[in-house]
């Protein structure tokens, strides 16, 4: 029913049953003198069977009938109206108090006694009408609230399986890892991620939120994805890192933040790199000795710090094969009992002094802490995982490129690129460049390093070399512009010259370097004059050389000085 | 306590004023019903039935009160409340006593009608 027509006084449909003709026949003519529509019964059946059929708004009904009385009539009707409100009032010439309440009892609204008056009756079905309609909006927003309800879950549902698929993926299925996470909410505060890394190694990061339910997943996603797009690329972990710390702290309102650990392990080397930023310390079970070493933090968690200030520093660990590292969110150490007291780093060490096979301990410390727990509640997610050290080969993961399985592998490669005279105005050879060189993993996290040093060569080659413009012009302000007019003059008029750039990159285990040779076609210059004054240049034209020095091993003029070559050189240190 | 009216002709006005054409069916169906009402009542006493005898003076309580017929109504509810308690040992004279009423009102409201 609608509001407009719950409101209409004049439309309400009203059943009389009452087993007196005339008092049966006054009320039919009060009630449709009033405006409503009659429907009338003459006993308790006839009264139900009619309600079924013609859906009254009201009920009229006399307490003692044949057949079926009006205390029995009333309870059925109540019973097929349901979720309606049917206002049920009793027409009754009965007084004492039983018979009163026995009306209410069987669900009843009111009472009209006899003699039947016109004016306490249209009061009567105006304000009953008036709750119907109250009664009406409650029904309409309750069922509203359930649908909205259950498309919260629908969505929940789909959003989980989204946050699942993105948070909780990458190599966790690896034979040596081992993992559990139990959330306390449907979306859980803690997240998991683990990848391979180019060079075989695997990257694996255990992230607590502040809060649980779904404002603490929420950051989990940007983690996620910037974890799985960066460790699949080769970046290193501190490069990894300082990405997650500055997009937490970006988009984390004040107050959130993720406390984590994250360790990249190096199979080859039977070794781990550490970084643990506010969670519990994890733990290196030797199997060798059953001795343990704590990792402690160290950090402050992500998303706290601006990224100046964020360390990225890593603590490294030697490991035997065999040997297991465990990490945990502060579930496990702040789990409760019944009486509320904490299970606590001695308990969780105890498990660990106690174990006779290292393959048990995860099982072991799962199950102490729910012991623990007992019939307390979960009151934080709850999150645990086990890494075993072991050969790359024996993980059983699918290989993504030969340096995974062959990281000892030396990787050698020149290659020749040259700009003609054509396309000095309008190309920029530099982010063509840049890309070619950070398809190699072990470049990657150098790329701004390795643009700084291209930028300057290749424009020294084109400016000072192809076109011969003098740098130390651009020791004044005045010669500044002077110099940036000069060069796009000569730009717009150039038909002959080049510049060549070489690279040659070699590559392995413990590090590499990447050789740049630029060679112009222009006049040279007497680079002997430099010799011993390399860092101390200063001025507008000194200032990129000098910058070049800071950032290669060497850097050497050839020929009549239209050639110079820089090594850019590495060390591994994962 | 005064002795109530036989009919309240205010009761019986605001009727007349609300059923218009159907008031003479009304005191027509009324004393038709009384009788019928009457009758069964006579049967019930013979039989002893109490139970019955309630109920119908119950109902017919009510209907007198719609009518405006106070002092019917009052006798109903007087044998009503005596039924209750137990009390059956004069239902031939309380019986007469609402039938002579019944008959005093019924005159009077036939009278009302022309």
């Amino acid at each position: 029913m609608d509001a407009i027509a719950m409101n209409d006084l004049h439309g309400l449909k009203i059943l009389v049953a009452d087993d007196t003709d005339t008092d049966r026949l006054i009320l039919e003519t009060i009630v449709r003198k009033e405006g409503h529509q009659v429907v009338s019964a003459k006993n308790g059946l006839e009264a139900v069977a009619i309600f079924k059929q013609e859906r009254p708004d009201i009920v009229l009904l006399d307490a003692l009938m044949p057949e079926l009385d009006g205390f029995d009539a009333a309870r059925q009707i109540k019973e097929l109206a349901g979720d309606e409100l049917v206002p049920v009032i009793f027409l009754t010439s009965l007084q004492d108090t039983d018979s009163l309440v026995r009306c209410l009892d069987a669900g009843g609204d009111d009472f009209l006694s006899k003699p039947y008056n016109r004016v306490i009756l249209k009061a009567k079905i105006k304000s009953f009408n008036r709750m119907r309609g109250l009664h009406n909006t409650m029904i309409t927003q309750r069922n509203q609230l359930a649908q909205h309800h259950q498309r919260l879950l629908q969505e929940q549902a789909v959003a989980k399986q989204v946050f699942d698929n993105v948070a909780h993926s990458g190599c966790l299925n690896a034979s040596n890892v081992r993992y559990f996470l139990s959330s306390l909410a449907v979306f859980n505060g803690d997240v998991v991620v683990a990848a391979i890394r180019p060079n075989g190694n695997m990257m694996v990061l255990l992230g607590d939120f502040t809060g649980h339910g779904l404002p603490a997943a929420i950051g989990a996603m940007p983690l996620a994805s910037t974890f799985y797009g960066m460790v699949q690329k080769g970046f290193s972990m501190s490069d990894v890192l300082r990405e997650i710390n500055k997009k937490l702290k970006t988009i984390l309102p004040v107050g959130l933040f993720c406390c984590a650990t994250m360790i990249d392990f190096n199979f080859r080397r039977k070794r781990i790199k550490v970084w643990n930023g506010g969670l519990p310390a994890g733990m290196i079970f030797h199997v060798a000795d059953g001795s343990i070493t704590p990792i402690s933090s160290s950090h402050l968690p992500l998303g706290v710090l601006p990224e100046k200030s964020f360390k990225a520093d890593a603590k490294y660990y030697d490991l035997e094969s065999g040997d297991r590292v465990f990490m945990w969110s502060d579930g496990i150490h702040e789990a409760r009992n019944s009486e509320g007291e904490m299970f606590g780093e001695e308990r969780l060490l105890d498990l660990f002094k106690t174990n006779e096979d290292p393959v048990a301990v995860f099982d072991e410390v799962l199950l102490g802490v729910k012991n623990f727990i007992g019939s307390g509640e979960q009151d934080d997610d709850l999150s645990m995982i086990e890494i075993r050290m072991d050969s790359f080969e024996n993980l059983n993961l699918p290989v993504a490129n030969y340096a995974q399985l062959h990281p000892a592998a030396t990787v050698e490669w020149e290659l020749r690129f040259e700009v003609k005279p054509t396309s000095f105005k309008t190309f920029d050879p530099l982010p063509f460049l840049l890309n070619v060189l950070t398809e190699e993993p072990d470049l990657r996290g150098f790329s701004g390093s390795l643009y700084t040093i291209l930028a300057e060569l290749y424009s020294n080659a084109l400016e000072h070399g192809v076109l011969g413009l003098d740098g130390s012009l651009k020791k004044s302000p005045e010669g500044f512009a002077e110099y940036y007019s000069k060069r796009e003059q000569l730009l717009n008029t150039i038909s002959d010259g080049y510049v060549h750039i070489y690279f040659t990159y070699c590559s392995n285990l413990e590090g590499g370097t990447l050789t740049l040779r630029v060679e112009d076609s222009g006049q040279g210059f007497d680079y002997a004059a430099r010799i011993g004054k390399e860092l101390s240049t200063k001025g507008y034209g000194g200032r990129g050389i000098g910058l070049i020095e800071n950032l290669c091993k060497t850097v050497r003029y050839y020929g009549k000085g239209n050639k110079v070559e820089v090594v850019f050189a590495w060390v591994n240190d994962d | 306590m005064n002795v109530l009216q036989h009919i309240d002709f205010d009761t019986l006005n605001a009727l007349k004023g609300v059923m218009e054409d159907d008031f003479n069916f009304l005191i027509e169906t009324f004393i038709q019903d009384s009788h019928d009402r009457l009758a069964k009542l006579q049967k019930f006493s013979a039989d002893q039935d109490a139970d019955n005898i309630r109920r119908a003076v119950h109902s017919f309580k009510g209907s007198c009160s719609n009518l405006g017929a106070l002092r019917l109504a009052s006798l109903c509810a007087l044998l009503e409340r005596k039924v209750l308690e137990g009390q059956c040992d004069d239902l031939a004279v309380d019986l007469l006593v609402i039938e002579e009423e019944f008959f005093i009102i019924k005159q009077m409201m036939l009278d009302f009608l022309k």
